[in-house]
């Protein structure tokens, strides 16, 4: 029971930053019906970012408070990659609209390529590390010796994970850019009738997913505290997992998707294998695409001829 | 450049230094430091301003010179007919292939001619070899993603079928090579329909999805099952290949001697090189009949357009299947070629990217192509392997360059530059399988392909 609570604990945590991570991809799906597989790697990049400028704050400037720091951190990190995706957008998606249906997807490809490389070279391969931080625990019940503990970093990303997404809510729902988010997603054509601009919408689409994904990398590097070049494919999979299974389109199904993935890999690697817990991960994608392709929560698909 | 319209050098300028703008800002905590371990394993940062500078001008020669390209005058640009190959390379064209062909079989003799023995083996085997594997590949991806139009993105799983496949039958049963190879094969198919089965009423993306995470299952099951695969570590001491029996080594009963030839290790390679062109060659051949025959033509009509196929009557998921089987199949041929080429397999030999090379090869060179998957194969893997040969940079750049890195970024910005500028790849024409009189074949920018 204990530790079953504790993986609980780990799971919702892990969850949350799929969950960040699921919403970009789930956005861009919505609005251009796209599988934007460079979106790991951005999430990738963002993890890199907050490195970089948690060192440079530490370090450079000698900033001693932790909050501080953090806020900082997430601040320049969604910023620079919200620039990242907003270029991205332009140069290797914007152009191909009109194209055929898999032109999107190859260039993503291309560019997920080209981003996990581009950091790979100016990085460098090895595994990047900071000093565990935010890592004092609570000790929330007790079974024999075995302590179930809520570390204060968990508290965070759930913390953070919880507000961004309420302020996420009211931006979809309530401002005139949201409005304009779900009027393009459902026809951006008569949208753009409407006097929408479709094009600003979707490059604020992934601005905004993008935004997201660098919180989900900032709360990654503090969860992990071990960055690299190649750890976007494996959450991005992950995370895109989440927005399918959550129904693909849908917002509130990519955060429950999220969760699930997460609460899913921790059990898995907790009561069957932990060798084999990404193989649970690419099977509920496989089997979900197969058997469900509209998700818990998404619209069935009607293809008009 | 059209008089009415001079050139617009300001606007470009401005164009270029925004771009060196937006670049410098990017490149600015990415680029600028660099996150090392000191010796006491803690990170720092190493300050290159220089780094940023590169990125801001690259940027701005760039878009300088996209800026100037897209100032052309457009009218020229409308009335363009539909390209026609003049009629000299019309000419010259029909000899391309065979020519090709021709200097595939001398390549070989041609260097171990002028090099002698010990400079044309890394020739032989770094390009030759290496290069024709991959355009087997290409060719074998090429018929479910060029004809058939199902984007496959875990291809090299039926590559790691079909090496685990020669691997495991030699080194338990002792299975000869001649055995294995069709065995292989047949296993690689068997996999793509079991695999194929479920995917292929899937839409284009989800399939591509689907077939990424069937590629990742195969390699995440590879590496974890030690029992069967040894796990990590590979499998090694594969038996290598011999001359229908006769062994490539030195001593009395090995290939040299049997032959009366000097000893060295190049008969061996110069093998391996004809084996790989002959399969290369096979599956090429085994694409160009099939293009004729139904099957062939329905497939390039489901790329053409699915909901059209299906409204005529056509089993799509039948056509699918064999077009999934048959790609799998050469590549799994190629497979238990690379573990005999090798002598060892191990799950890392078949990742993501491989797949995704693979891809690219198909995607460069013109979905359908076959010259052109083997051209971007050329270029693809040619570049690669010459960028290991530019050791003299390490002077220019200092110790730690290493040119090999930027083999992947170059083939991402490849892949994303050839979707924007052609999304129909290098040679994008389209041979009409029912013509009259004459068969012309046409530019592929005149097909309208489906978005079903």
């Amino acid at each position: 029971m204990e530790l079953f609570l504790q993986q609980l604990i780990n799971g919702v945590t892990l969850g949350s930053i799929y969950g960040l991570i699921a919403i970009g991809y789930t956005m861009v799906f919505g609005i251009i019906g796209m599988v934007n597989f460079a979106h790991g790697d951005v999430f990738m990049l963002s993890t890199f970012i907050a490195l970089i400028v948690f060192l440079a704050l530490t370090q450079l400037f000698g900033v001693t408070s932790l909050a501080f720091t953090f806020v900082v951190v997430l601040v320049f990190a969604m910023a620079f990659t919200a620039l990242w995706n907003w270029l991205i957008e332009r140069l290797a998606y914007r152009r191909l609209r009109g194209s055929f249906r898999l032109a999107p997807l190859i260039s993503a490809i291309g560019m997920s390529i080209f981003l996990s490389n581009l950091v790979y070279v100016v990085q460098g391969p090895r595994n990047k590390s900071i000093p565990p931080q935010f890592s004092e625990v609570i000790k929330v019940t007790q079974g024999g010796t075995y302590y179930v503990t809520l570390a204060y970093k968990q508290i965070l990303i759930v913390a953070v994970t919880a507000i961004l997404l309420v302020a996420f809510w009211f931006l979809v729902q309530k401002t005139s850019l949201g409005r304009a988010q779900r009027a393009c997603e459902q026809d951006a054509k008569m949208a753009a009738l409407l006097g929408v601009d479709v094009d600003r919408t979707i490059s604020l689409t992934f601005v905004i997913g993008a935004a997201l994904a660098a919180v989900a990398g900032v709360l990654y590097m503090i969860n992990y505290g071990v960055v690299n070049s190649a750890d976007g494919f494996i959450p991005g999979v992950k995370a895109f997992t989440a927005a399918v299974l959550g129904g693909i389109g849908s917002l509130p199904g990519a955060v429950i998707g999220g969760l699930l993935i997460g609460l899913i890999e921790v059990f898995w690697a907790n009561y069957f294998s932990s060798d084999y817990k990404d193989v649970a991960a690419f099977s509920i994608l496989a089997v979900t695409l197969i058997f469900m392709p509209s998700g818990l929560f998404g619209r069935p698909e009607v293809e008009k001829v | 450049m059209d008089a009415a319209k001079p050139l617009n050098v300001t606007a470009a300028l401005v164009a270029g230094l925004k771009a060196a703008l937006v670049a410098a800002g990017l490149a600015f905590p990415i680029l600028v430091w660099r996150a090392e371990p000191d010796y006491s394993n803690q990170l720092v940062l190493q300050n290159r301003w220089s780094w940023m500078a590169i990125a801001a001008i690259i940027a701005f020669a760039a878009r300088f010179l996209s800026h100037v390209y897209e100032q052309r005058p457009k009218a020229e640009k409308a009335e363009k007919p539909a390209r026609q190959w003049p009629p000299a390379l019309q000419k010259f064209s029909a000899f391309a292939a065979p020519f090709a062909i021709a200097a595939m079989f001398v390549f070989p003799l041609v260097l171990l001619a002028t090099l002698g023995p010990a400079g044309a083996q890394k020739w032989i085997d770094n390009y030759g070899i290496q290069i024709l594997i991959y355009i087997m590949l290409g060719w074998g991806l090429n018929i479910v993603v060029g004809l058939a139009g199902l984007l496959d993105l875990g291809y090299v799983a039926f590559y790691a079928v079909g090496a685990y496949s020669y691997a495991l039958l030699s080194t338990h049963f002792g299975l000869s090579f001649w055995i294995c190879l069709p065995l292989a094969g047949i296993l690689a198919a068997f996999w793509g329909v079991i695999l194929g089965f479920p995917v292929l009423r899937l839409r284009g993306d989800y399939l591509a999805i689907v077939t990424l995470a069937f590629g990742e299952i195969i390699r995440l099951v590879l590496l974890n099952w030690t029992d069967m695969t040894n796990g990590d570590a590979g499998i090694s001491s594969i038996p290598a290949v011999t001359f229908f029996g006769i062994p490539f080594k030195p001593g009395e009963s090995g290939f040299a001697a049997t032959f009366g030839l000097s000893p060295s290790p190049i008969y061996r390679t110069i093998f391996l090189f004809y084996l790989i062109l002959a399969l290369a060659l096979l599956t090429n051949w085994v694409t160009m009949r099939l293009r004729r025959l139904p099957i062939g033509r329905a497939w390039e009509a489901l790329r053409e357009d699915e909901i059209a196929c299906r409204s005529l009557g056509l089993d799509t998921t039948k056509v699918k299947l064999t077009a999934f089987a048959l790609g799998a199949m050469f590549g799994g041929f190629a497979g238990s070629f690379f573990a005999v080429r090798q002598g060892f397999v191990s799950p890392s030999s078949f990742n993501f990217i491989e797949s995704a090379t693979i891809l690219a090869i198909v995607v460069l060179g013109g979905r359908g192509s076959q010259i052109g998957t083997a051209i971007a194969a050329i270029a693809i893997v040619g570049v690669s392997e010459l960028l290991r040969e530019l050791d003299f940079l390490k002077q220019i750049f200092g110790e730690e360059f290493d040119p090999t890195q930027y083999r992947m970024l170059l083939v991402g910005i490849a892949m994303v530059v050839m979707m924007n500028w052609k999304p129909r790849g290098l040679v994008s024409t389209r041979e009409p399988t029912l013509f009259l009189g004459k068969r012309r074949s046409f530019s592929g920018d005149l097909v309208q392909e489906g978005r079903g």
